[in-house]
């Protein structure tokens, strides 16, 4: 079962020990080599899409719709088989990771049925099923651990209420407590961050570092670029190919949003004297595809004929 | 008093109760899954499905249940297909394949007319079952639900977050295949026993009923059976002084429970609602 060793896992364990619940014991991992994804209708969403990640990290999945993020995250739960290359998850074929419950999932929130007769708690179980036996019992350890997960979310409150009567936080924070009541070392996320409330971001965000330095590896699709520097340590940005992958600040950088996301965002540049009238010749870009914009500074040689236009316009 | 008893000195009427009584509750569990995905108008579908099985059957000489039950999960089959294929929505599907599965079974038995009477077909006759007959159709329904039982919670996963069935390992191409192989075989044994009509109500009504009657699907599961067992057996009895009848009574009282519940359901009734409006209202300025 532990198809990798090495001094990498050893050190990671050492410390994993002192941690608490989130404990990961299978060192995991994510390796995409070469991946290209064919629809059957001919369409060829990925081409030679490669990248590793392993524990402990929170990586961004970043790209335009249509580029190809959720075909990314469909071959990783083998959903769509690769015409071309393979996916393996701490160092298992895709299928027999997710026997193992590897693998936790929480959906984007259009996904899911929010009318289908289930309560909050029933949801959170349905992350114990995988340590179930064949008729799927619950012990008293996993109605523990679901209280336990419906806690750290802060929805113990609600746990008798039908999902549909929550509101867009609440609701993701639910199929976040499920994630975490599965125990899975690798978590993917589709879009944690739409039609959510503040607080309810900062709460995600939190959790995340926390299972984050438990050893805990996730893979987070958003568009919202703003927040992605502030906990994501690795970038993967895609574009019906990976463009670039690596730590998040090699990776995201201005140049390589704008041959990411080529004309789709909104983009503010707002630049030197047009700003503020001394010799800082620095520019301010905005960049941004949903709520939180992303914002450089100084990273763009200024263009002092147009702001000086722009300032003579101005007057 | 006397009279009340009468019916189960008959022993054709004992047999109608309590094999319409297996029939319905096993419709009932497959209702509950099916109106959640909206294709609650599948078991109609089947229903008209299943003729050119049955007139193939007649033709080449075997049992008729048998080809019955080919049609039924060949059309089941193919409606699922197209969806994954297209994005045609659930209803059109449906229609699309039912439409031409009856057809082709009208056509095949207007060019080798056959001694099966498709009236027959459409409205079956649980008071004059064959003792042969009940077997089968007790023992397609006691393994149904004993399966439908085991993998209740399967199945409920797999129907309310695929990706989360797979992610603990379930594979939910092969429990919906599952699923509808025993829709399948339930619809060809409740249309011996009870017709095409009466299958079509027996595997919506009680589902949609107990979805108005509680947010757990566990309690819904149990009174969607509880409902579709206990209207068939009252149905079958009250139908022995109406003279006859059977599918009809069962239906008329499935949709009296529904009316019921529709209005006085405790949260989902339409006179909770209005409470819940008018509340709303006064406590907003």
């Amino acid at each position: 079962m532990n198809a990798h060793d090495g001094s990498h896992k050893s050190i990671t364990q050492e410390n994993l020990q002192k941690s608490a619940s989130d404990e990961v014991n299978n060192s995991p991992s994510i390796a995409v080599r070469d991946v290209t994804v064919t629809y059957p209708n001919g369409h060829t969403a990925l081409k030679d899409a490669t990248f590793n990640l392993h524990a402990g990290t929170i990586c961004a999945l970043v790209g335009i719709n249509g580029s190809g993020k959720s075909t990314l995250f469909k071959a990783i739960m083998g959903f769509v088989k690769p015409i071309k290359g393979d996916v393996q998850i701490s160092g298992l074929t895709v299928d027999s990771a997710l026997k193992q419950n590897l693998v936790a999932y929480v959906p984007q929130s259009e996904d899911v049925d929010w009318n289908f007769p289930v309560l909050v708690e029933d949801v959170v179980m349905m992350g114990r099923y995988g340590h179930m036996g064949f008729l799927r019992r619950a012990s008293q350890e996993d109605r523990n651990k679901v209280a336990v997960a419906l806690d750290r979310v802060g929805m113990t409150d609600y746990r008798q209420r039908q999902i549909g009567e929550l509101s867009g936080g609440q609701k993701k924070r639910v199929f976040l407590a499920r994630a975490l009541a599965q125990e899975s070392p690798i978590i993917l996320l589709d879009e944690p961050f739409t039609g959510v409330d503040v607080k309810t971001e900062a709460t995600i965000i939190e959790l995340l570092r926390d299972l984050r330095s438990a050893g805990h590896l996730m893979l987070v699709a958003t568009h919202n670029l703003g927040s992605v520097p502030d906990f994501c340590d690795q970038v993967v940005l895609v574009n019906r190919t990976v463009l670039a992958a690596g730590a998040t600040a090699d990776v995201f950088t201005q140049s390589n949003l704008e041959r990411a996301f080529g004309g789709v965002l909104r983009h503010f540049k707002l630049e030197g004297r047009a700003l503020h009238n001394d010799d800082d010749s620095r520019s301010v870009t905005v960049l941004t595809d949903d709520e939180r914009a992303l914002v450089f500074y100084g990273e763009v040689k200024v263009d002092v004929q147009d702001a000086d236009e722009a300032e003579t316009k101005d007057h | 008093m006397i009279e009340l008893l009468a019916p189960f000195e008959y022993n054709y009427m004992v047999k109608a109760m309590w094999v319409s009584g297996l029939v319905g509750g096993t419709c009932a569990f497959l209702s509950a899954y099916l109106m959640l995905k909206g294709w609650s108008l599948m078991g109609d579908a089947l229903a008209h499905a299943i003729v050119p099985g049955v007139a193939g059957a007649y033709i080449i000489g075997i049992p008729f249940a048998a080809g019955a039950f080919f049609a039924g999960l060949l059309a089941a089959l193919g409606m699922w297909f197209v969806r994954q294929q297209t994005k045609l929505r659930e209803d059109a599907v449906i229609g699309i394949v039912f439409t031409s599965f009856f057809a082709l079974g009208l056509l095949m038995v207007s060019i080798y007319p056959t001694a099966v009477n498709v009236q027959s077909i459409v409205l079956g006759n649980i008071l004059g079952i064959s003792d042969e007959d009940a077997m089968q159709v007790v023992i397609i329904a006691a393994v149904s639900l004993a399966i439908l039982t085991l993998k209740r919670k399967d199945l409920m996963v797999t129907f309310f977050d695929e990706a989360h069935a797979r992610t603990i390992g379930l594979n939910p191409t092969a429990l919906k295949i599952l699923f509808f192989t025993l829709l399948s075989a339930c619809t060809v044994a409740a249309l011996q026993t009870v017709g095409a009509c009466l299958v079509i109500a027996m595997v919506v009504t009680p589902g949609a009923t107990a979805y108005l009657l509680t947010d757990r699907f566990e309690k819904l599961l149990a009174l969607s059976v509880g409902i579709g067992a206990a209207t068939s057996i009252i149905g079958a009895y009250i139908s022995f002084f109406l003279d006859g009848a059977t599918g009809g009574v069962i239906v008329t009282l499935q949709t009296l429970i529904f009316l019921a519940a529709f209005l006085l359901a405790p949260k989902h009734g339409m006179l909770a609602q209005r409470r819940l409006r008018v509340k709303a209202e006064v406590s907003a300025p």
